[in-house]
């Protein structure tokens, strides 16, 4: 606590501000250790349904839109970069940059968002949302159901890590303007980011493994 | 953190170029027939496009040694997880029929 | 909120956490640890009581062979409602959320968690939790056992599943978060000269309970709310008869809630392990051993949930994998209880009340480890399987190990934390009434499973009603045993004899602060020059006097 223009931003169970980084950079890899395995049980379920009832899943795959899926995963990738970009703003001390790459992070959120709804909206039309509206075509897998069952809850809880992470990037955008974050203390921006990229990867895998299976065979 | 630990802009934009790339090749390939290595394949570029964002993006590549052990570990247990249930999944010989 | 030695405070006591600010608030919206670990001891309290009620009902009805006291439906409410309790809001939180909480900061040297906020925040979520599962019982009760197999849970129960699933999934998050804090405390805010292999033992047991935490409760999470998405949608994910698998939920539950195990035991090792070295006046045997056979069952700990499953229709070879590995378990655990016995072997001994539960614990652990083994036999499993032989086994672990262990760090660190001693002879009485009344409850059940009386039955065959009514006898002992501490606990609040910084003579630098500890821990930080236990360089305890101002220098 001896300099002045830290201590405001030191927590006074701290001895420095390199052992406050190092604190939360480490618990934040803890926690993401967990979300891995929050996502890893259903990734688990996806494993063994998928080796299971293989065709049922590559049918319900059919349903789904590529092309869609393939912007998405551009968009999402895209506001990886912009949420990277702001971190290295943080880190050379210009807050108004860092704000404005994570509301660009926001807008591509966003982005995603609107696409992921189209495509959800059609899975309604089509009756082929489990417990709400399910009409499969006469015909179908029986097991088309464990397929879209796990195909909503994989990328809802996705989408509602996504809009945690978009409450989160609002208060530290917020506080960036503020100016609370500086070249020696930006732990909040890169925590957020390690967040968000995070969630960009759950969905690096979602989606291979929902939108592109047994695509050559038809 | 100081200054020689920031990563030029060049390297952000090349891992995006790369991602975006690999993005286009695995929906590409899924078109391809490859047989059964169809989803191998998609794994592998799936796998080539978190490490990316793992060593830059999330800047493991100039972290200590703790936070990689860190970072391995999630990914250590959820093959726990998947090797020991697949274990049953896949040796079960008598108990078919009930799909 | 009452705030405990208020009458007394104001006339000579110097200033602690305890006495710096009085309001309602500056208790729900502290930042302290230790005031955080006595929210979490005021919690935990309640719960434990209310599980306790409802065994009582259980060993109530199982006092007749005839199921004359409940309907089945309620008996099974009352056996679930008893396990979620215990399990997920007394026992997994027990000794990290209040020892833990209290003592990891001190021991380390630091004056604060990492991230105190989360801690707060995790106290918060717990009792949130809490509230939902209370919810669940007040509407109605839960009766798919603590367990929750599909697809009865998931499909045919028509009791408030949705509600407790809820709160058990939110109380999870507690733990992550407590787990969290604790492996960015021990890496990053231990004092100079604290090195890995200086730390207490109980600060290693609560970095392998934290690991597990970590790693293994979000898998429960999402099965859970994989449960209820099944409840609510009908996806037929675990549903047999849409072609999900019931045996893949026993998969994802038993990965958790096998290590979920440890995440009860491993702390109270931790505890056992201070406790035995500081009666014994040695140092530990084997501490580096000990500290690294917590994290070898932290890790094993993961590789053995399948041994649930042996009868299950799981695959027989997994079944034998899974077998072979839960054997290994037992190697890191007997190499703790023969460290404790040979740290005990020409030691200097001294039988305080916490010294008590100790030995208690290192039998009962002992018991209920071996008998594991027995299950863990894919042959003998398929005998006992869910016969009472298995309610006895868990609750040798669990009660005879974990609870006793609780209770016994309770009334070591109890001095520390509240600055005032516990009456020694009735502790005493407490502690041999509980040893007693424990196995006179559970020794019973042994037999009575391995006569064949199967779990979650409210009637049984006249034959075994001998030992179920000792079994219900020694569980008024056991009850009268619980209810005693907490009786004198609250009463030395206010009327104990001071204690003095350190009464048990006690090396490690949690003793070395005063007591109650003042609101940042340390007025200095302290350097650490050598390794933990170092009793053979300590003086022996005076007998613990109210004069005593002792200072230890390590």
């Amino acid at each position: 606590m001896s300099d002045a223009t830290t201590s405001g931003r030191l927590a006074h169970h701290f001895e420095s501000l390199e052992q406050q980084h190092e604190s939360a950079l480490l618990g934040m890899w803890a926690f993401l250790a967990q979300e891995v395995m929050f996502f890893g049980g259903l990734f688990t379920c996806y494993v063994v349904y998928r080796n299971l009832y293989h065709d049922a899943f590559v049918e319900g795959s059919h349903h789904l839109d590529v092309f869609l899926g393939t912007v998405n995963t551009a968009v999402l990738i895209g506001s990886s970069l912009t949420i990277a970009l702001g971190v290295r703003s943080a880190q050379l001390g210009r807050p108004r940059a860092t704000a404005g790459f994570i509301g660009a992070t926001i807008a591509l959120a966003l982005v995603f968002f609107g696409i992921k709804s189209v495509e959800y909206w059609a899975k309604y039309e089509h009756g082929l949302i489990p417990g709400l509206a399910w009409h499969p075509e006469p015909g179908a897998s029986p097991q088309l159901g464990i397929f879209f069952g796990l195909y909503f809850v994989m990328t809802g809880m996705h989408a509602l890590h996504m809009l945690i992470g978009l409450g989160l990037m609002v208060v530290v955008g917020w506080r960036a303007l503020r100016g609370r974050y500086g070249p020696d203390n930006f732990i909040g921006v890169e925590v957020l980011g390690l967040y968000w990229h995070f969630v960009d990867l759950v969905w690096i895998f979602l989606f291979p493994l929902l939108y592109l299976l047994g695509r050559h065979a038809h | 953190m100081s200054d020689h630990d920031v990563l030029p802009l060049r390297v952000y934009f090349g891992v995006f170029g790369t991602l975006l790339a690999l993005t286009g090749l695995t929906t590409w390939i899924a078109y391809q027939d490859f047989g059964n290595l169809n989803t191998t394949i998609a794994l592998v570029i799936a796998s080539i496009k978190v490490v990316l964002v793992v060593l830059w993006f999330m800047h493991v590549k100039q972290s200590s040694g703790l936070v990689r052990i860190f970072a391995l570990s999630g990914f250590f247990w959820l093959m726990i997880l998947f090797g020991y249930t697949l274990s049953d999944y896949f040796t079960r010989t008598s108990v078919r029929g009930w799909e | 909120m009452s705030v405990p030695g208020a009458a007394t405070a104001r006339t000579a006591e110097p200033s602690n956490y305890l006495n710096a600010e009085y309001s309602i608030k500056s208790w729900f919206l502290t930042l302290d640890h230790k005031r955080i670990g006595l929210l979490y001891l005021a919690g935990l309290t309640f719960f434990f009581t209310l599980g306790g009620l409802f065994a009582v009902l259980i060993r109530l009805e199982l006092l007749t062979p005839e199921g004359d006291l409940f309907q089945s439906e309620t008996y099974n409410k009352l056996f679930t409602m008893h396990g979620i309790f215990m399990v997920f809001f007394f026992l997994l939180p027990s000794i990290p959320a209040v020892l833990g909480n209290f003592f990891l900061p001190l021991m380390i040297g630091a004056r604060d968690l990492a991230f105190p906020k989360l801690n707060l925040l995790s106290w918060y979520i717990y009792m949130v939790g809490g509230l939902f599962t209370l919810y669940a019982m007040v509407a109605g009760g839960v009766d798919t056992g603590w367990t929750f197999y599909t697809p009865y849970s998931s499909v045919y129960a028509n009791s408030h599943v949705i509600a407790a699933a809820l709160g058990i999934f939110i109380s999870g998050f507690s733990s992550i978060l407590t787990g969290v804090n604790f492996i960015a405390t021990i890496h990053t805010m231990r004092a100079p000269g604290l090195t890995w292999f200086r730390m207490p033992l109980f600060v290693w047991a609560h970095y392998a309970t934290s690991l597990i935490m970590v790693l293994g409760t979000p898998v429960i999470a999402i099965t859970i709310v994989l449960v209820a998405i099944e409840r609510l949608f009908g996806v037929g994910i675990f549903d047999p008869a849409k072609g999900g698998d019931p045996i893949l939920f026993q998969h994802l539950f038993w990965f958790y809630s096998h290590p979920a195990v440890y995440i009860m035991i491993l702390p109270g090792m931790g505890v056992i392990s201070e406790i035995v070295a500081c009666f014994s006046r040695k140092r530990i045997f084997g501490y580096h051993i000990i500290a690294m056979s917590s994290l070898a069952i932290a890790v094993l700990g993961f590789l053995v949930w399948g041994h649930h499953m042996f009868v299950s229709g799981q695959s027989i070879y997994a079944g034998i994998l899974f077998s072979l590995l839960s054997m290994l378990v037992a190697i890191p655990s007997a190499i703790k209880v023969f460290n404790w016995t040979a740290t005990l072997y020409r030691g200097s001994i001294r039988f305080d009340t916490p010294m008590l539960y100790t030995l208690g614990f290192i039998g009962l652990f002992t018991i209920g480890g071996l008998t594991g083994i027995f299950l863990a036999s894919l042959a003998v499993d398929v005998h006992v399987h869910d016969t009472y032989f298995i309610v006895a086994h868990f609750h040798y672990v669990m009660v005879g190990g974990m609870v006793m262990a609780y209770l016994g760090g309770l009334h070591f660190y109890w001095p520390k934390m509240f600055g005032r001693l516990y009456p020694e002879t009735l502790a005493k009485i407490a502690a041999v009434m509980i040893f007693v009344g424990f196995n006179l409850t559970f020794f019973p059940q042994f037999l009575l499973g391995y006569l064949g009386m199967p779990r979650r039955y409210h009637a049984y065959p006249e034959e075994f009603q001998v030992l179920n009514v000792l079994s219900t006898a020694g569980a008024s002992i056991l009850g009268l045993g619980f209810a005693l501490p907490m009786g004198y606990l609250i009463w030395s609040l206010f009327r104990g004899k001071p204690a003095g910084n350190n009464p048990w003579g006690a090396s490690g630098l949690e003793w070395q602060t005063q007591s109650p500890p003042i609101s940042h821990n340390f007025d200095e930080v302290p350097i650490v020059t050598e390794e933990a236990y170092a009793y053979d360089t300590l003086r022996p305890p005076a007998a613990a006097s109210p004069e005593q101002e002792e200072v230890l220098h390590v």
